[in-house]
């Protein structure tokens, strides 16, 4: 992409007001693209969409959504796409973590995680799909995480939901490759965000700004997966490659 | 409920135990799980003693409240939340040509920080403190009240909350004018000076530059007493770069051994210094990274100190003894052999300063700085912090850990009318020193 197409892109935001969507934003607004947001809370919607004005974004427009409502998707991107006049890329921040012990004891709140972290991105990802390929183009990135690429008793549901993204992500990808459409599925590891702020280690987690760069750099070369930071890519290639009858003995 | 860990002032002295709480919106004040403690925000924590420290409490970081909310262009009118620090702000303004109004001497502080201390800079003989440039805020207070806050609304609210230390309640945004540039260079001039004489005798002469400061060699005695190099600066008037400053790369990632800053490696430091200038005066067009920011250059310098850290002391004497007792301190500081990495000397000018707690006033001020040795610069501080109130001065709570509340109490009798407008849930440990107060709930 050459940067006059850069600057002018248009990119659709769902959950724009989490941890790692802001910080990456930034850099497209700095660019000078067109945003379309897209949160639950209308006040921080607000206050991101204002912040990403001032620093440059073209226009912003926002929709006050809850993305967990499936029914509603069609006509929020509808919405969206009329709104920003195209989309080049779609980035799906939202996301939840939670205690994984009230996880483990619950299965509504566990159900509620699968829908939030699982079942709406893969709703979006469907309506979505279908418009890159009407276009032959597109970007479209998802979060995921490291956490996805093995189960683990420290995050039992989480783990869970997002292997089941990563894995959506995948068959998505080599469906729509053919069709001229980038599925990036993004997997950082633990990054200071409020999402993470109460686990212990917080300190050594990687900085949002630089993750951000990563993402932004991985969109603009249409990767297909992108472990950031980059050190993860090693880590959970080990971690994968541990035996199960192993494995299962570990605290990891 | 997130766990108690410790926290250290740039100053590592004194460090304590807190709960830290991010405020992410301003929704999110006043926390639901505050516990029984007390509460005070905190942005970077660069000021130096205790003002910024809440022993057993809970430190409300402003820092994921980083937002931009609206610029113009125009006017370089900038609104943006409280956890801003101004080191963002110079990335985002000045590619648009403009500039802080007052800028102290890092860029790694909040907006929240610098109106809390009501920060001054280079600039002060021309421009007043950081409060002066702060046109309006939002002050949000634990009974839930949502305040604006300006010269002309809530005029009393406003003059409380600049310098008053962030015990007034969170500072939710603020509105700051900036000022325009058409280059990121700096005019700079630097000029030896021997003694307080020409030091005063400089600054007078210089009060046109708008940016003035100077370094002073506070380890020497007899024929190179005071002697030190006076800056001063003007933006460039050319027009020329306005790009973004690059990160910083450099950082001290362990702490130096303590012994390593003594006497005889400081005074070696400040001969250097003031002999890298070779001539008199030299003129030269300096990037303003450098000339603002000159320890900016690598992060966690404070660790040079070791682990037990630093004091800082900072005094502003007005003028009717500004002379004789800036000559008795550094002759009081020469003679107890202690030395001072970092000595700074500048002239105070006569710009109200808008906060009922501000520490600037008309004179001179000095900042020293010395490593912790608790049975050796402590009782210096003590003397030195006696001497100030002799003179009829003051020392700047952002930097300082050693004062009695029977000093404070006289450098700002003040307090007291002060004390209705402190939120009843915020209290820092600097407060509970200087005022004798229990934490209220």
């Amino acid at each position: 992409m050459s940067n006059t197409q850069k600057n002018s892109r248009k990119v659709l935001v769902l959950g724009a007001t989490a941890g790692l969507a802001i910080p990456v934003c930034r850099i497209f607004a700095a660019q000078g693209a067109h945003l379309f947001l897209v949160a639950r809370n209308a006040e921080r919607l607000a206050v991101v969409a204002a912040d990403l004005k001032t620093r440059g974004a073209a226009s912003v427009g926002t929709a006050v959504a809850d993305l967990d409502d499936t029914a509603n998707h069609a006509s929020l991107l509808t919405h969206a796409l009329n709104a920003l006049g195209g989309c080049d890329v779609a980035l799906l921040a939202h996301g939840v973590l939670w205690d994984p012990a009230e996880l483990d004891a619950s299965f509504a709140k566990s159900n509620a995680l699968l829908q939030t972290n699982l079942v709406s991105p893969v709703s979006l990802c469907m309506i979505l799909a279908d418009y890159f390929v009407s276009r032959h183009a597109g970007v479209l990135a998802v979060f995921s995480s490291v956490a996805g690429e093995r189960g683990r008793k420290a995050n039992i549901i989480y783990g869970a939901s997002k292997a089941g993204l990563t894995a959506y992500l995948g068959g998505l990808r080599q469906k729509l490759d053919r069709e001229g459409v980038t599925v990036l599925t993004i997997k950082p590891g633990p990054v200071k965000t409020p999402m993470t702020a109460d686990i212990k280690g917080y300190e050594k987690f990687a900085d949002p700004k630089k993750v951000a760069v990563e993402i932004v750099n991985a969109i603009d070369k249409k990767k297909d997966v992108l472990y950031t930071p980059g050190i993860w890519l090693v880590i959970m290639f080990i971690v994968r490659h541990i035996p199960e009858r192993i494995f299962k003995k570990m605290s990891i | 409920m997130s766990a108690k860990r410790h926290f250290e002032s740039w100053g590592r002295y004194p460090a304590y135990d807190a709960r830290v709480i991010p405020l992410q919106w301003a929704a999110d004040f006043p926390p639901r799980d505050l516990g029984s403690g007390a509460a005070l925000p905190v942005g970077m924590g660069r000021s130096y003693g205790d003002v910024c420290l809440l022993k057993d409490g809970n430190l409300l970081s402003t820092l994921p409240m980083d937002r931009l909310l609206a610029f113009d262009p125009a006017t370089g009118l900038l609104t943006c939340e409280a956890g801003v620090t101004l080191a963002a702000i110079l990335d985002f303004a000045v590619p648009h040509g403009f500039f802080l109004p007052v800028t102290p001497g890092t860029k790694y502080v909040t907006v929240g920080g610098a109106i809390a201390n009501d920060i001054h800079g280079k600039n002060h003989h021309v421009a007043g403190t950081f409060g002066l440039h702060v046109r309006r805020f939002e002050l949000l207070r634990s009974n839930g009240t949502r305040t604006l806050c300006s010269p002309t609304e809530n005029p009393d609210w406003y003059a409380a909350t600049i310098g008053g230390l962030g015990l007034t309640g969170l500072i939710a945004w603020a509105e700051i004018q900036l000022k325009p540039i058409v280059t990121r260079a700096m005019d700079y001039t630097g000029i030896q000076f021997h003694g307080v004489d020409e030091f005063l005798a400089l600054s007078k002469e210089n009060s046109g530059a708008e940016y003035t400061v100077s370094w002073v060699d506070c380890t020497s005695t007899q024929k190179n007493f005071a002697r030190g190099i006076f800056m001063a600066g003007d933006h460039a008037k050319t027009p020329g770069p306005l790009t973004r400053s690059p990160e910083p790369k450099l950082s001290l990632p362990f702490d130096l051994p303590g012994f390593l800053l003594n006497r005889a490696t400081v005074g070696a430091f400040n001969a250097l210094y003031f002999n890298k200038q070779r001539k008199p005066r030299v003129q030269a067009q300096v990037d303003y990274e450098p000339f603002f920011y000159p320890l900016d250059i690598a992060l966690h310098w404070n660790r040079m100190y070791g682990r037990r850290g630093l004091l800082q002391f900072q005094y502003a004497i007005p003028w009717e003894h500004a002379r004789e007792g800036t000559i008795d301190i550094l002759q009081e500081v020469a003679k107890s052999g202690l030395a001072s990495f970092l000595a700074v000397l500048k002239v105070f000018g006569d710009v109200a300063s808008p906060g009922m707690l501000s520490f600037p006033q008309p004179g001179v001020t000095l900042a020293l700085d010395f490593p912790i040795k608790p049975g050796v610069s402590f009782p210096l501080f003590d003397r030195l912090a006696a001497m100030t109130q002799e003179f009829g001065g003051r020392l700047y709570p952002a930097k300082d850990a050693r004062m009695t509340a029977a000093q404070f109490q006289a450098f700002y009798p003040q307090w007291q009318s002060f004390e209705k407008y402190r939120d009843p849930l915020f209290m820092s440990s600097f407060w509970e020193r200087v005022t004798g107060k229990e934490p209220t709930l």
